[in-house]
């Protein structure tokens, strides 16, 4: 199996922690989370990848034949609508914080610290 | 009916009521909205309680929808009770409806237009946590920790008028669902390896392959989520910031249940994917996880002492907590995991009783600041302040509370593993609750010496908006009568005959990874079973002298700390001047900087997060 595709799943994850850690936006911040997720659906797609498969859709191709992985398929749709729950909640936060405090730079939120 | 059939109910009634309440709930008026609710609530818990009564200490599965595997494979989804899984979806139930019941009268302007929203995302709550308590499947587990995730975020951040709940409800958003992310990557590895998702089917098939680096990033990656949802140091830092500004009664369900969740997911991913051949060796999981829990409850009590926003405070005390519960359970033997279960039982009780007497505070004064609050809550001094202090003494572990009877019991198992284990037991439940008999002392009587604003680095709690808008008006009654029946629910904890015994069994069933195999229709696994027997020698199921004593001693000890801090300045004398002269020294080098790092930014958290996260695999690698 390939290697490159778990290489790549890795170094998404790791540039969305690194813009999340430095991020100076917080609509930046979700969208760096959104980056980190993504490496998810890379991961997962790619471990079911199979070489010469088709889509599993059985009414179309023979039962016989190679096709590629449809729980991996299963589960990135599902983290799919996880994610997008997720993202919406936090920018209607972040949509809310810039009604309220009229900033989105997260290092000017610093009513919680000691 | 089967028992087993109550299994998915179990998650199925709260997500209903979610569902009603999203649709009719801005039909409903305001007392048929709370009386719905709290039916809702006594239903699933009576659900649950039937479900514990009838698994009778067996284990009970349900592949849901009959997608049952045949020779060990298959793609079904499967809940598992056993009586620690079921227990903790118990606990999650009991808390719901005191919550539900405190809130009676609490939220006294729902958002405009959206009354059923605050009960809808409670019964949702209450769905992720029984769904997380019951899966047997890690993928399932996921869903229901990002569903609960989810919810907890929009409760944290519910007042969105105030700037301070949606900070806090971001970072804790945006920590948690990063570290889900990080435990998806790793069930992803997982399921590359094994080709399954089921727990118990992922461990069986982990046996075909010696234990490689994929193995070690899987359970470290897995674990993360989990360790970060129950706040282990570094991945703590995002608990006190959510857990200070989040309305008191999701504070009473974060504290008194979620975080612990975090736990009981972990050992219960250890136990059933990663304690066999090919997984990760019990010695390092030890080594690892009592190293990691003596810090979290050291560093949780230092920084609770130090706060003089109280529900802050009592953050920082579930930090501490949930330290004591991370060394009960990675003790690794069927004492620890029962004692904890016990504690967490008990602890549940107290803290939400603690943080419903602070929402009265914050109900009648507008603050929840210690230094602002000063003697100004003397009337209440025989209702609430009489409770406030209960509930310290039961955080302490007095006997006979519950969390003095689990806290005995988890000191025993440790004691028999590591002598000075029960010194950390003692020192930081004694430090905790001294932290809340002082505030006690301080709002409730005005006992000792005009609290000084010190140092800079500190989070106050005044300028709180009072989430009740109706100055001069008595305490409701439900605010009064929820936390007086939260603390008598610790005391039966403590006192119930036979809840230790059963809870034994319980353990030894949780720990025993060939029974939970068997009970998902599997076969048995290969090699011998690790961990069943290991420090059996330590089992007794009740209050024993040395546990009495140990409680009792905490006892005092709390109250000698908060005695100190209260009438300390006025003393005069060489002696106290230099002793004073040192504390305040040792503040200034050790405490200041650990005040410091909880600077509360967003950066901070995620890069705490990545070094934790760089810590485990180091250390996983090195041990495995």
């Amino acid at each position: 199996m390939h290697v490159l595709p778990y290489l790549v799943s890795g170094w998404i994850l790791l540039v969305g922690m690194y813009g999340l850690a430095t991020s100076r936006n917080l609509i930046h911040a979700v969208g760096c989370l959104a980056v980190a997720q993504s490496s998810t659906y890379v991961l997962l797609l790619s471990i079911g990848f199979r070489r010469g498969g088709t889509a599993p859709v059985f009414s179309d191709v023979p039962t016989g034949s190679v096709v590629v992985d449809p729980v991996v398929q299963a589960l990135a749709l599902t983290d799919v609508v996880v994610g997008a729950t997720v993202t919406a909640l936090l920018l209607s936060l972040v949509i809310q914080l810039h009604k309220r405090h009229s900033t989105i730079d997260p290092d000017q939120l610093n009513g919680l610290r000691g | 009916m089967n028992a087993s059939d109550l299994l998915p109910l179990a998650v199925a009634v709260p997500l209903l009521g979610a569902a009603v309440f999203a649709a009719v709930g801005r039909l409903l008026p305001r007392l048929a909205s709370d009386i719905l609710a709290t039916a809702w609530a006594l239903a699933d818990l009576v659900l649950l309680a039937v479900l514990w009564h009838r698994a009778n200490g067996r284990t009970l599965t349900n592949w849901v929808g009959g997608w049952r595997p045949h020779d060990g494979e298959g793609v079904g989804v499967v809940l598992v009770g056993d009586p620690i899984g079921v227990g903790m979806a118990l606990l999650a139930a009991a808390l719901i409806l005191a919550v539900t019941v405190y809130a009676w009268r609490y939220f006294a302007e729902p958002p405009s237009g959206h009354p059923g929203t605050f009960p809808a995302l409670i019964l949702l709550f209450e769905a992720g946590m029984c769904g997380f308590a019951l899966t047997g499947d890690l993928f399932n587990a996921f869903v229901f920790f990002e569903l609960m995730g989810a919810v907890a975020y929009a409760l944290t951040g519910y007042h969105v008028e105030d700037p301070r709940p949606l900070q806090g409800a971001l970072t804790f958003g945006i920590v948690n669902s990063l570290a889900a992310y990080c435990s998806l990557t790793g069930i992803g590895l997982l399921y590359a390896r094994t080709g399954e998702l089921g727990m118990a089917q992922i461990g069986l098939h982990l046996a075909d392959h010696r234990t490689d680096a994929l193995v070690v990033a899987a359970f470290v990656l897995v674990l993360t989520g989990l360790l970060v949802k129950a706040a282990m140091v570094p991945f703590h830092f995002w608990l006190p910031d959510a857990h200070a500004v989040a309305p008191t009664p999701v504070c009473m369900l974060l504290s008194g249940v979620m975080v612990e969740l975090g736990v009981y997911g972990a050992a219960r991913v250890y136990w059933t994917v990663f304690s066999g051949p090919g997984g990760i060796p019990a010695a390092a999981v030890h080594e690892v996880l009592v190293t990691a829990g003596v810090v979290t409850a050291l560093l949780g009590a230092v920084m609770c002492w130090q706060q003089r926003h109280v529900k802050r405070m009592l953050a920082f005390s579930t930090i501490s907590h949930i330290g004591l519960f991370l060394i009960g359970v990675a003790l690794l033997n069927a004492p620890g995991v029962a004692g904890t279960a016990l504690y967490v039982a008990g602890h549940a009780g107290a803290k939400a009783a603690l943080f419903a007497l602070t929402g009265v505070l914050l109900d009648q004064y507008g603050s929840v600041d210690e230094h602002t609050l000063f003697g100004r809550a003397v009337r209440l001094r025989w209702s609430v302040g009489l409770m406030f202090g209960l509930g310290g003494l039961a955080l302490a572990g007095v006997p006979p509370f519950g969390t003095g009877l689990g806290k005995a019991l988890t000191e025993r198992a440790a004691g028999a593993d590591l002598a000075w284990l029960p010194a950390v037991f003692v020192l930081t439940s004694a430090l905790t609750a001294g932290a809340v008999l002082r505030t006690a002392a301080r709002i409730f009587t005005g006992a000792g010496a005009t609290p000084h604003d010190g140092s800079d680095a500190q989070t106050r709690g005044d300028h709180e908006e009072p989430e009740v808008r109706e100055p001069g008006r008595p305490v409701p009654l439900p605010m009064l009568v929820v936390p007086g029946l939260l603390l008598a629910a610790c005391l039966a904890v403590g006192l119930l005959p036979g809840l230790g015994a059963e809870l034994a069994r319980a353990g030894r069933l949780f720990t025993d990874r060939a029974a939970y195999t068997a009970a998902a229709g599997l076969p048995a696994p290969a090699g011998p079973a690790v961990s069943a027997t290991a420090g059996a020698a330590a089992t007794g199921t009740g209050w024993t002298t040395e546990g009495v004593l140990l409680g009792a001693l905490s006892g005092v000890l709390a109250a000698a700390f908060a005695a100190t801090a209260l009438w300390g300045p006025n003393l005069t004398g060489t002696t106290v001047r230099r002793l004073g002269g040192l504390a305040a020294a040792g503040s200034r080098r050790l405490v200041l900087p650990l005040r410091r790092l909880h600077s509360g930014r967003l950066g901070d958290n995620v890069a705490w997060l990545a070094t934790g996260i760089a810590g485990l695999l180091a250390a996983f690698t090195a041990l495995k």
